[in-house]
């Protein structure tokens, strides 16, 4: 069999990390490959340096059989290598055709050849079965489609070797779906796929060859057929598969946040969300589920005095909280843990004792009469939630940004517990960490609801969502559609509402 | 932080510093002068005693002015109208001092009130246009600036000028004697010596109380995360409007400060050529200084230095331009440096807390 893509001995240390040791491996051609690892394995720096964005320390690198020297992602494209992006490089005002020659076509004072580039890219379309309307903007297309747009372009510049990072976390499981026909189609096209991901559900139905990285390392290369996922979480964690704990179940029947006929426009008069009515009880994990863009991420913002609304009436412990600031809501005893941890939760150039304030800064552990910072307090808290929640940082003064995703999000979760709040806002509170944090963040959610604590869960992971849910309520286009009992329902179910292919 | 990132923080100035003489040096030889000569001149009459007063008294407006600007930097704010404020907070506070007299501490802390209140209105404007109508500060207090300009052009012709001078130019009455500063000379023994003027005292507790207000209290805490991440700040419950507003009018009391250096140790009264720029000036000090106390005051002494030592080179032949494009090189570098060195320690730090994740 012809190899795409042989990688031998490669070697690449970062300051103080060894993000790739010796590692080799031989991905044959027509093949769809995965590597799976948890966080921090190393598949991105392996990634990186396959597509020149990063110089490896020492080994060597053959593409189609001949020794290559991959400097940039231009020589990479050269090469044949194509890669998709876990985050999209997407221009969402212009129209998918434009989107696809961005770069290409570079004319000076004279026009674009939109209908050359057309036909071509039709052509392109056509031998890989990929189908989308050209002349829609991005910013219409789903999460699904926009991956197709990014696969089209790779492909359009001659890509033979599709790299594709962590695809199908974005979606929901019938887009996963569309997109592993797609790859089907391309690899009957000789296309070579190299799919990195850590589901390890997702890998065993796609790939034919699964490569297994832990800690900088290649445990091992596997045909798809010679394993099972037992044995492929093994090898990726060197323990048995997590999964969500159990519920002891004894929810109580009282209120903690009462939300009523929630309604928010945008400057349009489009609704955001409109009809918005749910209990989370005490005691209780209420799981949101929904695609991204179905407005359950502004309606959790709308709780906490972020996104405004229109009309609705939001009550936290009997008290009518829709006239109240931010601060005020969050001091009598909300805590949220926003999506996105660098960009929301923590301020990154700041070290943990700051960290460790943000939210609280007022109360008056924090805040003397004189209205300086107590900082001795600060100090004490940030230890505290570095041993609960096994945070590894050398220190309370190390700067959050050195922190790795996974100690960063514990840091945060055990932030926002620490404090005995009566309600706890989760949105993602695990997305994009190795599954020991995850293990941990579970643990510590589940520990706190049996304690009396009320969460709202908002997870793009269905089984995280319907593992540690009581109930689960279904938003899609803005309206709350389906209420579930967590106890009898499937990722499958759950994306037919989602989605609205059920009602 | 640990004291080795302190010390290799320390490295970015002396760098821009070596590199901006090394600039410099290379445009004098081009003009045909000799650096060594050049530069060495410029420290023997920078070092001279008169030269050291006249830095110092230089470097308290320059100081106040950067602190000015700092407070709002601290928050992602960029207050380009300290100008304007500090203009107008001198020519209002010049001109109602100059109407009565009691004992010297509180004429003069009438004054400071006056200039104070003065410049933090005129810098709540901008505030209050950012928050209610969406106008960039950076447009706003430009546009302030003028309009300051204008105004304090205008009425100093006619409302505020003396009346019955025999003056040519127009100028507010001058201060009583109860409303001008002492100077500080008796207390270093240099009466020999031009004045130093009172201001430093002020000009020292202002840094102090600076520090204190940015690093010690919640509401510098709530300048800072705004400053460095904006959308955590909301999420943490800080209504950014509110601190636009507060921000603006602190930033507009400081710089109410800057011109009261000059003006009760030395002018006594708002003239035409009352000195301005300082408010631009106090930009690229809090630049040098990173917005640091004490790196501001480095920094100011650094500029003031420059701009003394750089009025012998008339005399010598050397054109004295050669000063202000040194400041600017100085900037210039200062900035890059600072980046690469932030980057540095955002590693150190990385592969410090990797070791520990080894362990």
């Amino acid at each position: 069999m012809k190899s795409a893509i042989n990688i031998k001995n490669i070697t690449k240390t970062y300051p103080g990390v060894l993000a790739n040791s010796d590692v080799s491996i031989n991905v044959y051609s027509g093949h769809i490959h995965a590597i799976v690892g948890e966080n921090g394995a190393g598949k991105s720096t392996l990634m990186k340096m396959l597509y020149g964005m990063v110089k490896p320390d020492s080994g060597s690198i053959e593409i189609f059989e001949n020794k290559a020297n991959i400097s940039s992602p231009k020589e990479a494209i050269n090469l044949g290598i194509g890669m998709v992006h876990q985050h999209f490089m997407l221009a969402k005002n212009l129209t998918v055709l434009e989107n696809i020659i961005l770069g290409i076509d570079k004319p000076f004072l004279k026009n674009i050849k939109l209908a050359k580039y057309r036909s071509e890219i039709q052509k392109v379309m056509n031998l890989y079965s990929l189908n989308i309307d050209l002349d829609q903007y991005v910013d219409e297309l789903s999460v699904g489609e926009k991956q197709r747009v990014e696969i089209i372009k790779v492909l359009y510049r001659g890509a033979k070797i599709l790299i594709l990072d962590e695809p199908t976390a974005v979606l929901v499981p019938q887009e996963v779906d569309e997109l592993f026909k797609n790859l089907r189609d391309l690899k009957d096209n000789g296309v070579t796929v190299l799919f990195i991901s850590h589901k390890l559900d997702e890998v065993l139905e796609i790939a034919d060859e699964i490569s297994v990285m832990r800690s900088g390392q290649m445990i091992d290369t596997v045909l798809n057929s010679n394993v099972s996922k037992i044995q492929l979480a093994e090898m990726m964690i060197g323990k048995s598969l997590p999964v969500p704990p159990p519920r002891a179940t004894s929810t109580s029947e009282v209120a903690i946040l009462k939300v009523e006929n929630l309604k928010s426009q945008d400057e349009d008069g489009r609704n955001i969300f409109t009809d918005i009515s749910f209990e989370v009880n005490k005691s209780e994990i209420l799981g949101i589920a929904g695609v991204e863009g179905n407005g359950q991420k502004e309606v959790v913002e709308a709780i906490i005095g972020i996104q405004s609304i229109d009309s609705g009436k939001i009550t936290f412990m009997d008290q009518d909280i829709k006239n109240k600031g931010t601060r005020e809501r969050l001091e009598s005893g909300i805590s949220f843990i926003p999506e996105d941890r660098q960009l929301q939760a923590m301020i990154m150039d700041m070290n943990l004792t700051n960290n460790v304030i943000i939210g609280r800064q007022n109360i008056e552990k924090y805040k003397s009469n004189l209205g300086t910072m107590k900082t001795k307090n600060a100090v004490k808290e940030s230890e505290k939630v570095i041993s609960a929640f096994e945070v590894k940082t050398p220190g309370t003064s190390t700067l959050a940004t050195a922190l790795s995703g996974g100690n960063q999000q514990k840091f945060v979760v055990g932030r926002e517990l620490e404090d005995d709040p009566s309600l706890l806002i989760a949105s993602q509170p695990t997305r994009g960490i190795d599954i020991g944090a995850q293990a941990l963040i579970w643990e510590k959610l589940r520990k706190s609801r049996d304690e009396g604590l009320s969460v709202l869960l908002i997870s793009a992971d269905l089984e995280e969502l319907i593992g540690l849910s009581d109930r689960i309520i279904v938003f899609y286009q803005g309206k709350l559609v389906k209420e579930l009992d967590a106890k009898n329902v499937t990722p499958e179910d759950l994306g037919g509402y989602m989605t609205g292919l059920k009602k | 932080m640990k004291m080795r990132f302190r010390l290799v923080s320390l490295s970015a100035p002396i760098i821009a510093l070596t590199i901006s003489f090394g600039l410099s040096s290379l445009i004098l030889l081009i003009i045909g002068k000799d650096p060594y000569e050049t530069f060495k001149i410029m420290f023997e009459y920078g070092i001279r005693g008169k030269s050291i007063v006249s830095i110092i008294n230089r470097s308290i407006p320059l100081y106040i002015s950067a602190i000015a600007v700092a407070v709002g930097f601290k928050m992602g704010l960029f207050n380009i109208g300290v100008e304007g404020q500090y203009l107008m907070g001198s020519l209002i506070a010049a001109y109602i001092g100059a109407q009565f007299s009691v004992i010297t501490p509180l004429h003069i802390l009438f004054i400071i009130i006056v200039a104070v209140t003065t410049s933090s209105l005129w810098a709540a404007i901008a505030g209050y246009l950012k928050v209610e109508k969406g106008i960039h500060e950076v447009i706003s207090t430009i546009m302030l600036n003028y309009i300051g300009t204008g105004l304090i052009a205008y009425s100093l012709t006619t409302i505020f000028d003396e009346p019955n001078s025999n003056y040519d130019l127009p100028r507010t009455k001058e201060l009583p004697e109860s409303g001008k500063m002492p100077p500080l000379n008796t207390l270093f023994n240099i009466e020999d010596l031009q004045d130093l003027h009172g201001f430093l005292v002020v000009a020292v507790l202002v840094g102090i109380f600076y520090y204190w207000l940015v690093w010690k209290t919640t509401l510098g805490f709530d300048l800072r995360i705004t400053g460095s991440n904006p959308i955590a700040a909301k999420f943490s419950g800080i209504n950014p409007n509110k601190l636009v507003v507060i921000a603006m009018i602190t930033s507009g009391g400081f710089a109410g400060l800057v011109g009261l250096g000059p003006l009760l140790g030395y002018f006594h009264r708002y003239t035409i050529d009352f000195p301005t720029g300082l408010g631009f000036a106090g930009i690229g000090v809090a630049l040098l200084g990173r917005n640091h106390p004490f790196g501001m005051a480095v920094g100011a002494l650094l500029f003031a230095f420059l701009q003394r030592s750089a009025q012998i080179l008339d005399l010598n032949d050397v054109p004295k331009e050669i000063e202000q494009m040194m400041q600017a090189f100085i900037l210039l570098i200062v900035v890059v440096f600072y980046e690469v060195i932030r980057r540095f320690i955002v590693k150190q730090q990385i592969k410090d807390a990797s070791k520990r994740t080894d362990e």
